[in-house]
């Protein structure tokens, strides 16, 4: 089984209308979405309704008001300026609350509780492309590494179970916790950039996260007519780190025009975009295949 | 007045909008870029840069001369960053949130702080405007502690008038990193654009940031591309539009060369100028309603 992950250190290059994109063009293939935080997948691709699970992470404290004797010990000891007052008792302020539980162990009144906190849900439904894995992180939350964890986890499960040989991810922006949960042990990150300066500075950051994790890497250069000195810039860095470009996509405003009628590029049109997709995936299965084998 | 540029969906234009307000903002001004994981800010800006400094997360160290492995770290640590085997302490730093506990709870006083370096934090100017921002490093996981040392920098004395407003470009997401970054703010502008991603990423930030109680207004930027649902969703929850960027080829290609918008286009200088008039107003009014 190979897993493919799209990402692309800056956000809104185009992630999401390729992996759908490619979800299209692709076979026996499993989709997830690992951008847990504002997942997108699932407005091109329309999955059938199915149950939601409820994921857990961590802990939250609570303080019983009535126990409480304000000694001052959780305010003092918490390092995330947690713990606020209100009318001459505290309270656990918890958007900066990490859930550590200094506050709940250092309690000379035992007077914190702390419970398990659910911080998302996650599901797995039916496309017109096949079985998908998705999730929602509650707004505001933290921990999206490890729903990103356990969604490919259950995706691999669900590949294995089903007969399916490939795992395509849409992923994350940036290069932080959620991503490092997507990127590391995927047999090849696609990485989607576009030429501006803040899209070849973010291509270099996320590739040098890929090289930190040892993923191999292919570069897709979408709206590459904006910029195209820029655009040869970033296949001569890429060339110069030996990492495969299968193609340069225009800037097409079809993606939108697709996007709003729930399709996606590949199904809307056959145009320019859309054979050097078919063109991209081909390599991309290519490369695929060449790094498994090495 | 502290003003956060967010956005649910990434690339919808936070960091145009960031810098072209820098660009025509009529008092003095701070720029700081909080989106640590990928900061864009500065390419536009292009400030000199005066200074920079590693910003660091405390770290348990262990003294094994001392520890009597009673395991009361590893019991207490949710991030199972220490761990005790037998009479082996082993620490998993990259895991370890700072929150000290470890230190606190020893009975024998074997552990001692160390630090791991998150990023650096850099300070400077660009023209007018005072500039910062923090840089994560490639393979570190947590942005928010970054984000917070950044915004403790905010203050400086040595950028700008200390009664200068603050524009922070916040990293994308509804998530812990970008409730950091507007945590700070008096008020919170989303960036998005007309087309369905947009929209459901709109919605996700209007609900992670509405309990906040701070006021909040949209710019559409790419406006004309796409479908209607994003100005009826901000009619409907009583979002106020402040501005829209219209969908053009020219304004993508000044982005794409480096320009900034609100300097180089002068049909638009005076849209980022309007904006910042609409953003006063928001937070006058809703100030005006609170003591009402």
């Amino acid at each position: 089984m190979h897993e493919v992950v799209v990402i692309s250190g800056k956000g809104g290059t185009g992630k999401t209308s390729l992996t759908a994109a490619f979800a299209h063009l692709s076979r026996e293939t499993l989709l997830c979405d690992l951008d847990v935080d504002a997942p997108d997948l699932h407005l091109i691709l329309n999955p059938s309704p199915s149950p939601a699970e409820p994921f857990f992470s961590g802990f939250e404290p609570q303080i019983d008001r009535q126990t409480c004797t304000a000694c001052g010990t959780c305010a003092q000891m918490c390092r995330f300026d947690a713990i606020a007052e209100r009318e001459g008792k505290p309270w656990v302020d918890l958007i900066r609350c990490e859930g550590c539980g200094v506050c709940v162990h250092f309690c000379p009144e035992r007077a914190i509780a702390f419970s398990p906190k659910q911080c998302g849900q996650w599901r797995i439904s039916q496309t017109r492309f096949g079985p998908m894995v998705h999730a929602q992180l509650y707004p505001g939350e933290e921990n999206s590494g490890k729903l990103v964890a356990h969604l490919r986890k259950e995706a691999r499960q669900l590949a294995e179970s089903s007969g399916l040989r490939l795992i395509l991810s849409d992923g994350p922006p940036g290069i932080g916790c959620p991503v490092i949960s997507a990127l590391s042990g995927v047999d090849l990150a696609v990485m989607v950039t576009e030429p501006t300066p803040s899209g070849l500075h973010d291509l270099k950051r996320v590739v040098e996260l890929s090289d930190h994790f040892k993923v191999p890497a292919a570069v897709i250069i979408n709206k590459s007519d904006l910029n195209a000195s820029m655009a040869d810039d970033i296949s001569s860095f890429c060339a110069s780190r030996g990492i495969p470009v299968p193609t340069r996509l225009p800037h097409d405003t079809g993606f939108v025009h697709a996007m709003v009628q729930g399709r996606t590029i590949t199904e809307h049109e056959d145009g320019v975009t859309s054979r050097h997709l078919r063109s991209a995936w081909a390599d991309i299965l290519k490369t695929l295949h060449a790094v498994k084998a090495a | 007045m502290k003003i956060a540029i967010a956005s649910g969906k990434g690339g919808t234009g936070k960091t145009l909008v960031s810098a072209s307000l820098a660009a025509v903002w009529e008092r003095p001004v701070k720029a700081v870029d909080l989106d640590v994981e990928e900061p864009n800010l500065h390419l536009f800006l292009k400030p000199e840069i005066d200074g920079t400094q590693p910003a660091y997360m405390p770290v348990p160290v262990v003294d094994e001369e001392k520890c009597s492995y009673c395991r009361a770290c590893a019991e207490l640590c949710q991030y199972k960053a220490i761990s005790v085997l037998g009479s082996v302490v082993m620490t998993f730093t990259d895991m370890c949130h700072g929150c000290g506990g470890c230190m606190a709870v020893c009975p024998t006083g074997a552990i001692t702080t160390g630090r791991r370096i998150l990023g650096e934090i850099s300070w400077g100017r660009a023209g007018g405007a005072g500039f910062i921002m923090g840089c994560l490093r490639v393979g570190e996981a947590m942005s928010p502690p970054l984000i917070r040392q950044v915004l403790a920098q905010v203050n400086r004395k040595d950028l700008s008038a200390p009664t200068a407003d603050v524009l922070f470009d916040a990293p994308p997401g509804v998530s812990c990193p970008a409730v950091s970054a507007v945590l700070d703010s008096d008020v919170i502008v989303l960036v998005t654009e007309p087309t369905p991603f947009g929209l459901f990423d709109l919605r996700l930030a209007h609900q992670a940031f509405a309990p906040m109680g701070k006021p909040m207004g949209v710019v559409v930027n790419r406006a004309g591309l796409g479908d209607e649902h994003v100005h009826r969703f901000c009619r409907k929850s009583g979002l106020p539009i402040l501005a829209e960027i219209p969908y053009d080829r020219n304004i993508a290609g000044t982005y794409a060369r480096g320009g900034i918008v609100a300097r180089d286009m002068p049909s638009m200088a005076k849209r980022f100028v309007a904006l910042q008039r609409a953003i006063d107003d928001l937070v006058h009014n809703k100030a005006e309603a609170h003591h009402a």
